[in-house]
């Protein structure tokens, strides 16, 4: 009888976790349904200033300059585009012209400071001379257009 | 005279002293086709596959997350669609089977974010982020390990598997808020490359590689599940004549 | 054949850790799973098979397992 007592209160212990393990979570997925902003909506003013938040976009092509251990960069989505300082590692997938996130503050002089730098890539999985192929029609179809 | 009988063996076989033999005799089949179907998919994942143009070999981790995120998924989804059975009909089999699959759906969950973390780090740049897709696939996970807990909190049979059922079905709610979860609200995680909606955005022999895997963990889903409700099916019919048969074949046999 | 050698293989380019991991961790989870499943069901038919020679099978309580 004893140990079936201690089962029980170690499956109701576990349990107890659970529930509060679970909340938390909850509540994580609440406060982070926005998981970033775009740069318009800041912009915009509708990100919270005076806190971190992320933005996300693409780094605008042609806007990564490195000065020192500082790396400056921009992150667009299309319409607008907002200048980024950031000073750390970068994951290796940060180019210019593909997806990213910040997450850092907003200065009042309109450059944000990240704090932290992601890499968001697409689901588009092939392999590398699929993608030459891809790029190279991209490039008739534009000299064509020109 | 065909789907009076139909009829009569769909009843039949709900009754778990003769699912048991049924269980027993499909339980290897699909365990072979597991053991074969992992195989092809490793060969193609590994050997077939060519290198990802933006992540490079990293990719290859594709091949186990994204069939045990959906495993993770559909068990879920099953294990309510047998307790809604459950609750309706009053069925005992049900039940177990909802409780047969727990385990392993969990095991699938957990790789799923596992592996999710390890392909995160080097392409993301980290292991775990707080966005949609990652927290309801978390909260998945404590589903999964609170419906085992709860399972094996409750002593009195019946009263156990109304509260599985119960727990099951709401906790489904969940299943597609993970899936549409990329394109409700702005995620880290991409969205999805396979859907029905629109063509796979993967090469032919990645996305071939990616469902024999899947389809590898189906056969050893139904096999292990099949495996493990029948050693539910007796402890809950302990009291029954056949078990007792079964039980002393199976006594000899060891 | 796609890798050069054995060890390009093995070296899955440079993201070893984090494609061996996920493969090497799903492998020991699954071996787990079936170790536990094989266990539960030795352990499950030795209990009940004592409880029917003891001829208590009828009173005594229900068998809990992982």
């Amino acid at each position: 009888m004893k140990s079936r007592h201690k089962r029980l209160t170690l499956i109701l212990g576990g349990l107890l976790l659970l529930v509060g393990a679970t909340a938390l979570v909850l509540s994580a997925f609440r406060e982070n349904l926005v998981f970033f902003h775009t740069p318009s909506e800041v912009a915009e003013g509708k990100a919270p200033t005076g806190r971190t938040f992320r933005i996300g976009g693409m780094v605008e092509a042609g806007s990564i300059k490195r000065e020192g251990v500082e790396v400056h960069f921009a992150v667009t989505d299309t319409a607008r585009s907002i200048p980024v300082v950031y000073s750390g590692p970068l994951p290796d997938l940060f180019k210019e012209g593909k997806g990213a996130v910040v997450q850092g503050k907003l200065g009042t002089d309109g450059v944000f400071t990240a704090s932290e730098v992601l890499a968001k890539h697409d689901e588009n999985y092939m392999p590398p001379e699929a993608q030459h192929a891809i790029d190279q029609a991209q490039q008739t179809a534009k000299t064509l257009q020109q | 005279m065909s789907t009076s009988e139909s009829r009569f063996n769909l009843y039949h076989y709900a009754a778990p002293q003769a699912f048991y033999p049924v269980a027993g005799k499909l339980a290897p089949v699909f365990a072979v086709i597991a053991l074969v179907l992992t195989t092809v998919g490793l060969w193609i994942s590994f050997f077939k596959a060519p290198t990802d143009a933006v992540q490079g070999e990293v990719y290859r981790i594709i091949f186990i997350h994204v069939p045990a995120a959906w495993m993770s998924m559909f068990v879920f989804l099953v294990m309510a669609f047998w307790s809604a059975i459950g609750l309706a009909m009053n069925t005992r089999l049900s039940a177990l089977m909802a409780q047969a699959l727990a385990p392993t759906g969990a095991m699938f969950c957990f790789v799923a974010l596992w592996t999710g973390a390890l392909w995160g780090r080097p392409t993301w740049g980290a292991y775990w982020v707080w966005d949609a897709r990652l927290t309801s696939q978390l909260l998945l996970l404590f589903l999964y390990l609170g419906y085992m807990a709860l399972v094996a909190a409750i002593d009195d049979p019946r009263r156990r598997d109304k509260a599985g059922a119960i727990l099951c079905l709401v906790g489904a709610v969940n299943v597609p808020i993970i899936y549409f979860s990329v394109k409700w609200w702005n995620t880290l995680h991409q969205g999805a490359s396979v859907s029905l909606t629109k063509a796979p955005s993967m090469a032919t022999i990645m996305l071939s590689g990616m469902l024999v895997m899947a389809f590898a963990a189906w056969a050893y889903t139904i096999a292990v599940a099949l495996y493990r409700v029948r050693v539910l099916i007796l402890e809950r019919e302990r009291h029954a004549d056949w078990v007792r048969g079964e039980l002393a074949r199976l006594g000899e046999a060891n | 054949m796609i890798w050069e050698s054995w060890n390009a293989f093995l070296e899955m380019g440079g993201a070893a850790q984090f494609v061996w991991g996920s493969y090497g961790v799903t492998v020991l989870l699954i071996v787990a799973e079936l170790v536990l499943l094989r266990s539960r069901r030795v352990h499950s038919t030795r209990r009940l098979s004592r409880l029917i020679r003891a001829g208590q099978g009828r009173k005594l309580p229900e068998v809990q397992g992982s």
